[in-house]
């Protein structure tokens, strides 16, 4: 793989291409719409071609002709491999332990990785009430690592969730074996960096942070004081080929790429 | 039991009541917008409905107020946003205070897996317990494993007293196939007391015959068959049509106030009394342009144990 640097290219790319990074060759994926579906195609396209991809939906093996507009798209379907029912892919695939990386996002993210995607305020008057959890419960719980996805903002970017909706590191070492879970998020891919989890506290601390932007402004855009990595540096920014990759062939209409980050 | 077929006005005159726990099927494809829009028009009340991914149909009924209780897992504009429905009946109690029960996708799963396999409950992993969710339902219990010792969490099975499926395909007995993604429409048919089926088109027996493997209901099962071509619309149906995501987007605006949502039920919903002149109102041209390309499968033999030869 060429490793030229695009000039050019976006935040959304950038965090396409972080995502792609983190996957290996292959792993099986837990994939959802938007940046972690274009990340992993990206991968299998590039450094992944192994990679196996299974989508909420049950589809499994799929190489969709165009990007979904759903979950449950039928784009999905025609010429994947197989399909798992509702209950079984989460029986079989997730609780069996079969998915490698899970992606997730959500409306707050604190420092030990939790996700909330269910209320703002309080659970029984909420400020604002969200989705819910989907499959993002059991994605953060019963995947071998997780990768978070992310806007990076002071007001999302929290020291404490107001709802667990998708377990991190819970308050902290151990707190997830207590409930019988292992593992845990190893990645943090926001608009400002890439962040990743000590390995005795638990805590999320900055590995990289994206071109033209300061250590100064990724700290003053999260909601607790943000431990930097002594080796923090500029995150590697997307390749040429990567570039011509997402613009030409996985999302030429900038369906998601034009999109903001939600 | 026998499936009749009979129109979407009549099954759901015949088995939806007020106050009744109604399960939909579908998951982002094959949602069952038909008969969720006669349960509307038919001014059905105190509903408690189950669905995983309640859609813009149940965001519908809400907004009617059709329901008192809504048991989900994840709710939202799939692809596009928020339900504006459901979120003003929460954050508001517009028009009316709702219960909820939430659950993730998975627990939901297994509630009507519970229900649909006959026992009262399913052993699931401890993972749930590590969500706050847990602190807001009881259809969560934690025993030691009598084999392992180790902790396991039990999930209450769900039986619901109606389920709606929308499929490709029945034969009028009610014998349903579908092909793509299917969901849980297997599971909550199995689970509930009465079946109500729409698809896209009824088949000869035969057809059904001489592929079993795309059965997801058998007829014994279901109680009413209604042919509803285009039934999911703007959902998805697996090499019927595609969704109509303009129609996804406009809900998404157009129901962002109370005004905007009642003004869409009254154009979709009120305005018209059937799928047909739904269909009529939709228009020949933007249905044509939502018709799938083909991309058929390949034959399989199944064999043939009869006398001779069948063709």
């Amino acid at each position: 793989m060429s490793t030229e640097y695009a000039k050019e290219f976006s935040y959304q790319e950038l965090m396409v291409t972080a995502a792609s990074r983190e996957l290996k060759d292959h792993e099986v994926v837990f994939v959802g719409i938007g940046i972690p579906q274009l990340g992993a195609l990206l991968a299998q396209r590039t450094h992944a071609p192994n990679l196996t991809l299974i989508y909420e939906s049950g589809v499994v093996g799929t190489q969709p002709a165009r990007l979904p507009l759903s979950i449950g798209d039928p784009t999905l379907v025609s010429g994947t491999y197989g399909i798992f029912n509702f209950y079984e892919t989460f029986a079989m695939l997730l609780q069996r332990g079969f998915i490698d990386v899970g992606f997730i996002g959500g409306a707050q993210v604190d420092k030990f990785g939790n996700i909330n995607s269910t209320v703002i305020g309080d659970y029984d008057k909420p400020k604002v009430r969200l989705p819910g959890s989907g499959g993002g419960c059991e994605i953060t719980g019963l995947s071998k690592r997780t990768i978070i996805i992310t806007p990076h903002e002071k007001r999302r970017m929290v020291e404490k969730v107001d709802f667990v909706t998708s377990p991190g590191y819970l308050d902290g070492p151990g707190a997830r074996e207590r409930v019988g879970l292992d593992s845990g998020p190893s990645a943090v891919i926001t608009t400002m960096g890439v962040l990743r989890f000590d390995e005795k506290t638990k805590e999320m601390y900055l590995c990289s942070y994206h071109p033209g932007l300061s250590l100064d402004q990724v700290k003053q855009n999260t909601g607790w004081d943000l431990k930097v990595s002594p080796n923090a540096r500029t995150t590697d920014p997307p390749t040429v080929q990567e570039v011509e990759i997402l613009r030409k062939h996985l999302d030429p209409q900038g369906i998601f790429l034009k999109k903001g980050v939600t | 039991m026998t499936a009749e077929v009979m129109t979407a006005n009549e099954a759901v005159q015949k088995f939806v009541r007020d106050g009744q726990l109604v399960c939909f099927g579908g998951f982002t494809h094959a949602i069952p917008f038909s008969i969720g829009h006669e349960i509307i028009r038919q001014h059905k009340q105190h509903l408690t409905v189950c669905k995983e991914t309640p859609d813009l149909i149940v965001d519908q009924l809400l907004a009617a107020g059709c329901i008192d209780k809504l048991m989900f897992s994840w709710a939202g504009n799939p692809g596009i946003g928020s339900l504006h429905g459901f979120r003003r009946a929460i954050e508001h109690q517009i028009p009316d205070q709702i219960k909820i029960e939430e659950y993730t996708h998975f627990i939901t799963g297994a509630r009507y897996m519970a229900g649909a396999s006959g026992v009262p409950f399913m052993p699931v992993t401890t993972s749930v317990l590590a969500s706050d969710l847990a602190k807001h339902s009881d259809v969560f219990k934690t025993i030691d494993c009598p084999f392992t010792g180790k902790k396991i969490c039990l999930v209450k099975a769900i039986n619901p007293d109606v389920a709606l499926i929308h499929a490709q395909r029945a034969d009028r007995h009610g014998n349903t196939q579908m092909w793509g993604i299917v969901g849980s429409n297997r599971e909550i048919a199995m689970a509930s007391r009465d079946v109500v089926v729409s698809v896209e088109e009824i088949v000869d027996s035969e057809v059904v015959r001489r592929d079993p493997d795309r059965t997801v209901v058998p007829g014994f099962r279901v109680r009413a068959v209604v042919e509803d071509p285009w039934g999911a619309h703007p959902s998805y149906s697996q090499g019927y049509y595609d969704r109509d995501n303009q129609y996804y987007m406009d809900y998404e605006n157009t129901t962002r106030t109370r005004e905007g949502h009642e003004e869409f039920l009254k154009e979709w919903v009120f305005g018209v009394s059937n799928r047909k002149e739904y269909l009529k109102r939709l228009g020949t041209e933007r249905m044509l342009s939502l018709k799938t390309k083909s991309y058929y499968s390949i034959p399989v033999d199944y064999g043939y144990f009869g006398e001779g030869e069948k063709t």
